[in-house]
């Protein structure tokens, strides 16, 4: 159980991010090696590293952890971010697979022929004000609790809080239908961790940029 | 002021049996049959058929992403596939006995799905792509995924994959390996261990029983369970 986690991925977002978001809130200090070149992702290939090839992986526990969803669900349930019992669980599984789609729809986008960005960016700002946080406002205002889930902090909020960031990206007022949302953000940000991990400085990586997204495209032969 | 499929529902749950709201077909459905089938639970489904149904599920407010799958089970209307089978798993002792026995039954279910997902996609891709996808789904199947399978087995020589009892993963595997064959016969030819793991899982007595013909378990896609999908969720 020595030592602190290890992630391997490239210096961006991608689907690492809401690892880091999470490692972050729960307080655990991590390290990064990051993928800069092709020959750097096939070093971890040929080492036997990644189980299925892929990265995200983190180096935790004794474990070299592959599959975004294993790791967070990993580590929620090891810092008690993952509710009280089996229906708690489930429904912060729930709200953490919707959540996913969003940010997985946000995470490709800059990997869309040109010509269908403003389509897809578009349905990202539609099923956003839609579909996700009408359902997430409801849930807020149905219990009226600070959390989703519980009464208590959990992955769920975290991975909304992180969400709601990335659509604000697309959108400044995308917030501005959902009263209950807005006063989330609020207080899940101002959590001292959390905070902490939204100042400057912080392993929060910025949203990619054009640069980035060709250097990702190499490694990987997007 | 609550709705009134509040008190059917609570009835419902008070009967026991899960509900499964999907199209007449295997989709993200069909890993929900496989795994209640092999924990032995009996379920009821009702099939979507028509846009109308489905329109009518959104409007009660029965779909939280105004998606399905849907199951409703113990008191509560269940939607995403990986949240669904999570909780079957953690109800009927498929997840592990610990944190890391499920963290390795977690990763290999995901690897799993993300091969299965090419499987369950491709009945809708067009035309032109479909050989080049099959091509895809076996390369995939025999260099990325099955291998990994091979070589747990082959390690600790048990016959589950994890902590030496069935498990999620299994169930899954199974389901997968039997999917794969259908599009390719031959593909556990390089995988002994593979193929005694498929063996052993038919022979498990629930498993058995789901395989035979009048169980829940659901045909290959044909062209009338794509229809239906596309005219439901009106995708062009």
């Amino acid at each position: 159980m020595a030592g602190k986690p290890k992630l391997h991925y490239t210096n961006g977002r991608g689907k690492m991010e809401s690892i880091r978001w999470l490692l972050a809130a729960a307080g655990v200090e991590f390290e990064e090696e990051f993928i800069e070149t092709k020959e750097d992702l096939e070093k971890l290939r040929n080492d036997g590293s990644l189980l299925f090839q892929q990265v995200p992986m983190v180096e935790i526990d004794g474990m070299k952890m592959v599959q975004t969803r294993a790791i967070l669900s990993y580590i929620a349930a090891k810092h008690n971010l993952y509710g009280k019992d089996l229906k708690e669980r489930a429904w912060i599984d729930m709200y953490v697979e919707g959540t996913t789609d969003l940010m997985g729809m946000i995470m490709y986008l800059p990997f869309q022929p040109a010509e269908a960005k403003e389509k897809n960016l578009a349905l990202i700002i539609e099923r956003a004000t839609a579909r996700y946080f009408p359902a997430y406002e409801k849930v807020l205002k149905d219990h009226g609790h600070d959390y989703l889930v519980g009464n208590k902090l959990s992955w769920a909020d975290i991975h909304l809080l992180e969400a709601i960031l990335m659509a604000e990206e697309c959108k400044p007022d995308i917030l501005s239908a959902f009263p209950l949302l807005q006063a989330f953000k609020g207080r899940i940000s101002n959590i001292p961790t959390i905070k902490k991990f939204l100042q400057p400085g912080s392993q929060r990586k910025p949203p990619a940029d054009e640069k980035f997204i060709a250097h990702v495209k190499k490694i990987f032969n997007m | 002021m609550l709705p009134s499929w509040t008190e059917n529902q609570e009835l419902r749950s008070m009967s026991e049996k899960p509900r499964l709201i999907y199209f007449n077909g295997r989709g993200r459905m069909e890993s929900v049959r496989w795994l209640l089938a092999a924990a032995r639970v009996e379920f009821e489904e009702i099939f979507l058929d028509t846009r109308e149904q489905y329109v009518k599920l959104i409007k009660d407010g029965s779909l939280m992403f105004q998606q399905v799958p849907l199951v409703e089970i113990d008191g509560m209307k269940m939607v995403q596939t990986r949240a669904i089978l999570s909780y079957i798993a953690g109800k009927y002792n498929l997840y592990g006995k610990d944190l890391k026995e499920r963290a390795f039954i977690d990763m290999y279910v995901e690897g799993i799905t993300d091969l299965m997902h090419m499987i369950l996609m491709f009945p809708f891709s067009p035309p032109e792509a479909k050989e080049k996808n099959l091509a895809l789904i076996t390369e995939r199947a025999t260099h990325r995924y099955f291998p990994v399978f091979e070589k747990a087995l082959k390690q600790h020589g048990q016959d589950f994959l994890v902590g030496n009892q069935v498990s999620w993963a299994d169930i899954q595997l199974m389901e997968v390996i039997l999917a794969v064959e259908e599009k390719t016969p031959a593909v556990l030819l390089a995988f002994p261990q593979l193929q005694a793991f498929k063996t052993r899982m038919s022979n498990m007595p629930a498993i058995k029983k789901f395989l035979q013909p009048g169980s829940p378990r659901k045909p290959p896609p044909d062209d009338h369970y794509v229809s239906t999908v596309l005219k439901v969720l009106a995708e062009e």
